[in-house]
């Protein structure tokens, strides 16, 4: 009853975790392509690429844990190909890595990630052009940023936020490009967006909106600029590219599985072959709390949540995913908190105030709490957070009140 | 190698070799230590990582602060004066044997 987990990350690990806490007792095969034990993420556009904190603080369980647990781990190791048996037991099949490897299982997982999507224009293979996913990026990105003096980050997402503030924090020259006309547009309230480009602004980092890349200039192979599609040229020494990601479902397309943006899971973290499951940034979910559509939730805590709902799944013990979405981002010293979906939304109430950056913006659909996004402000973040778990309604007007916790 | 010392709700005492430097969260986290779970990484954004810190510790360790304070008045099911946020106390020499008590519900 070999259990198959596809993916070293935090899904993964939690998945494995969570399949022994439910007293699964058959052995558990975590495979990974990265050569470095399993670690975080979150912490490589944050301390991690500040110099605040080192590869090994960043991992996530010691050697001895996975050994105690009977979890093998096998590192540096790509599943390539992965295919059910014909006949036996549902679910069961093989599994082969580019190390040469086959696994045979009994039960498959795929926590495979994502990968960055990779900037197509001219010029995008220079020297000096780096992108912010795993930890070989971090430390390469991490080695060009001790010696760079103008940095432009391509894209406003959060990736690009948080690297454009630590090359601002150590004093380099830093200018934001994204293509939308706001910061984080898919995140959060246009209010909050424009809150993001005067802080980033006041801090001295340069913020181009609705600004295209048209191509990035080099010289003797290194970069050198970046023209935009008006035709400016922006000088730059290092280009940090942070234009979302992209789900890697080559193994769930090989297995014939649902795909839409992702791998298609159920609320049990069931794909379309229900004997297979899939959990973290691979999968597109249904969500309460996005309208009965399905949402791609790039998050940790998405990643540990949905791993656990899998591990259930797996281990025959299913329960729907119930988590209310959450995420973080540390940017300077603004610390920005989201619970929710904030998607199609109505209505939003301000509490608190921008220009002292600490405030929050709750969202409403219908009257309907849906989520908040909140600055520096950490009470307010937890107790929305809270009453959308609890299902506790929290009026606009009594939200707006200034009196109210 | 500071220890540190994980008291669980039925008075089981696990101790775990920490490295200076290190959280108490993450050094419970890492090594499976049952009842605190760190979910953020120790970014003070979930506050499942709370403990007790041990009376004869607790002076040595300090209080929060107000970012911390503000998620263990809202967060904690059970606050009293000795609890943290087990992510915001790094590991020191001088910490050798510090002793914290896990709640009985995280968050």
């Amino acid at each position: 009853m070999t259990a198959l987990i596809v993916g070293a990350s935090q899904a993964g690990v939690q998945l494995a975790t969570s399949l022994r806490d439910h007293g699964y007792t058959a052995p558990i095969v975590l495979v990974g392509a990265e050569a470095h034990a399993p670690y975080q993420r979150p912490p490589l556009s944050k301390q991690f690429l500040s110099g605040a904190a080192d590869l090994a603080s960043l991992e996530l369980r010691t050697a001895g844990f996975y050994a105690e647990r009977g979890i093998d781990v096998i590192r540096g190791e790509r599943v390539t190909h992965v295919a059910l048996s014909g006949s036996g037991r549902r679910g069961a099949g093989i599994a082969l890595t580019d190390g040469g490897r086959a696994i045979s299982f009994d039960r498959l997982a795929l926590t495979v990630g994502a990968r960055p999507r990779r900037l197509d224009v001219p010029g995008a293979d220079l020297e000096g052009v780096c992108y912010l996913r795993d930890i070989d990026d971090a430390a390469r990105l991490r080695a060009h940023l001790t010696r760079a003096q103008e940095v432009v980050v391509v894209g406003g997402g959060f990736i690009g936020l948080e690297a454009a503030a630590v090359a601002r924090a150590a004093g380099r020259t830093v200018t934001v490009v994204e293509a939308a006309g706001r910061l984080i547009p898919r995140s959060v309230a246009p209010m909050v967006s424009e809150f993001f480009r005067q802080a980033h602004t006041r801090r001295g980092t340069g913020v181009r909106l609705g600004s295209g890349v048209a191509a990035i200039q080099g010289w003797q192979g290194r970069v050198s600029g970046v023209r935009l599609l008006d035709g400016t040229l922006l000088t730059a020494d290092l280009v940090v590219v942070g234009v979302g990601v992209v789900p890697r479902t080559e193994l769930a397309e090989q297995l014939g599985l649902a795909c839409d943006g992702g791998i298609v899971v159920d609320e049990y973290a069931r794909t379309s072959e229900p004997s297979i499951v899939a959990a973290g940034d691979c999968t597109v979910l249904p969500h309460p709390l996005a309208g009965g559509g399905r949402v791609r939730l790039e998050s940790m805590p998405n990643a540990i949540a949905q791993a656990r709902v899998a591990a259930a799944t797996l281990a025959g013990d299913p329960r729907p995913y119930t988590e209310v979405p959450w995420f973080w981002s540390d940017q300077y010293d603004l610390k920005l908190q989201i619970a929710g979906v904030a998607h199609g939304y109505d209505q939003i109430v301000v509490r608190g105030d921008p220009g002292a950056e600490r405030f929050s913006v709750l969202y409403y659909r219908r009257g309907q709490l849906q989520a908040i996004t909140a600055v520096n402000w950490p009470a307010d973040y937890l107790a929305v957070r809270r009453a959308l778990a609890g299902g506790t309604p929290l009026a606009p007007d009594r939200a707006a009140a200034s009196d109210t916790p | 190698m500071p220890k540190v010392i994980f008291v669980a709700l039925d008075g089981s005492r696990r101790t775990i070799d920490g490295a200076a430097g290190d959280s108490v969260m993450a050094t419970a986290v890492r090594n499976g230590v049952p009842g605190i779970v760190g979910e953020c990484g120790g970014n003070r954004s979930c506050a499942t990582c709370h403990v007790y810190v041990d009376d004869g510790f607790a002076a040595r360790v300090g209080p929060p602060d107000d970012l911390e304070d503000d998620m263990l008045d809202l967060a904690v099911s059970d606050r009293r004066d000795t609890s943290r946020l087990s992510c915001q106390i790094k590991l020191t020499d001088d910490l050798d044997g510090l002793t914290v008590h896990i709640p009985d519900e995280q968050p």
